[in-house]
């Protein structure tokens, strides 16, 4: 057993510049990535975890509100951090950020012409327990218009952004809904390899849904693993 | 046993600010980390500011960029080192280009040591943005560091023609040692990035 990373498996992420996705070709980097050697700068990473967070966080329902409830459907988010081996991925932190109801963002630049709500400021965060579980309560996001292409909406989706237990296995991504209309003609999504998309699709879990109060979304992240020593030459 | 798949990278969008630095953005939520590295009183050596513009390949100006960087402290040491780490040093810092006048990041740290006989000092970086479908790795290198660059084990990597853009200008402020660090996403002078 090494301390060295995995390799970022190129097969699964989506490439730098995509022909559907406009903003990538003056943005995406063109000459080939030189690799790394891994050293401690890769290895070794920032500790974020339990002391990072406060309860109601992880609680984009409670977080936001100023003279009552969200609007919209309550869901509530959970999975794994696991490293590629299937082990779990402990008191690391998550991040998420997402739009409204109506498919509005807080943030200042966003434009669409869809409303506000007073109660709901759509940004969360938690830290994995021993067992790499995370758990957000929020609101289903809505889909929104973006001006990719002529009547572009992206699909209903939360980002979210990792840690894990090394600056090498950082991770910012979107999770998505399943049975979405909106998915085939998303560019962000479909820039992603096909053999990997369904791995940002969360799944609906009556298990995770609480009686008349919540819809259960579960969504898995496996993040790059430790390289092990080969058994066999 | 067969692995698990990686979770595929999405961009970070136009809307993280509030998300991942909403209190340099002005936002009413705390931020896990911002642009200052935090522990600089018990991190050793010289405080710097590194600065620096992201740019695309028309040269324009990223609005909606966000860096984060991860490094030593003067005397070497990354918090978590086996050998010896410098507990109050987190090492750690992020910082979007919107909230600046010239769209620029500002990262308030100190130079970090050498961690390795050969290796000379640096920062280590990671590129976000819209448009930006997976991050980009890169590393900073100091100009006044031209002796310990030349025997850099990574910068041997890089074609001699492209280490330029690894590395750092010093300048001297009124606000004392200031890095100047663009990053270029394109063009003739296109940033190394690093298959981390
Ligand atoms: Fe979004």
């Amino acid at each position: 057993m090494t301390d060295s990373l995995s390799p970022r498996d190129w097969a699964s992420h989506p490439a730098y510049i995509d022909p559907g996705y406009k903003s990538t070709g003056l943005r995406g980097p063109k000459q080939p990535l030189i690799k790394l050697p891994l050293g401690l700068g890769e290895t070794l990473g920032p500790r974020f975890g339990r002391e990072h967070v406060f309860e109601k966080d992880a609680d984009l329902t409670l977080n936001g509100r100023v003279n009552g409830e969200p609007q919209g459907e309550r869901i509530i988010v959970t999975g794994r951090v696991l490293d590629e081996d299937g082990r779990a991925v402990p008191n690391t932190l998550v991040e998420i950020w997402q739009a409204n109801a109506a498919g509005r963002y807080v943030h200042s630049k966003d434009q669409h012409d869809a409303p506000l709500d007073p109660n709901f400021f759509g940004a969360g965060r938690c830290a994995t327990d021993d067992q790499g579980v995370y758990r957000f309560m929020t609101i289903k996001p809505g889909a929104y218009p973006w001006p990719n292409h002529f009547n572009a909406w992206r699909p209903n989706h939360i980002h979210l952004s990792l840690f894990g237990p090394s600056f090498g296995t950082r991770l910012v991504t979107q999770m998505y809904f399943p049975g979405d209309p909106l998915l085939p003609l998303d560019p962000i999504f479909l820039a992603t390899p096909e053999v990997a998309r369904d791995r940002l699709v969360a799944d609906f879990a009556i298990d995770v849904t609480q009686e008349a109060y919540a819809l259960g979304y579960r969504f898995d992240i496996v993040l790059r693993g430790r390289n092990a020593t080969p058994m066999e030459d | 046993m067969s692995k698990l798949g990686q979770t595929p990278s999405q961009t970070v969008g136009p809307y993280f600010a509030y998300g991942l630095t909403p209190t340099q953005y002005g936002y009413p939520l705390k931020s896990a980390a911002g642009p200052e590295v935090e522990g600089l009183a018990q991190a050793g050596g010289p405080r710097i500011r590194l600065e620096g513009c992201v740019l695309d390949g028309q040269g324009a100006v990223i609005e909606d960029a966000m860096l984060e960087i991860w490094q030593a402290d003067a005397q070497g040491r990354y918090p978590g080192a086996p050998s010896g780490a410098n507990s109050s040093f987190s090492g750690f810092a992020r910082c979007g280009t919107g909230t600046a006048p010239d769209k620029s990041y500002r990262f308030e740290t100190v130079k970090p040591g050498s961690t390795q006989a050969e290796s000379a000092p640096h920062i280590n970086m990671i590129v976000f943005s819209r448009g930006l479908l997976s991050h980009a790795y890169t590393r900073v290198y100091f100009e006044d560091e031209a002796v310990a660059n030349e025997s850099d084990p990574v910068l041997a990597l890089v074609p001699e023609a492209r280490r330029h853009t690894l590395i750092a200008k010093r300048m001297e402020t009124d606000q004392g040692i200031v890095y100047r660090f663009d990053i270029k996403m394109q063009g003739d002078s296109e940033t190394v990035f690093f298959d981390v």
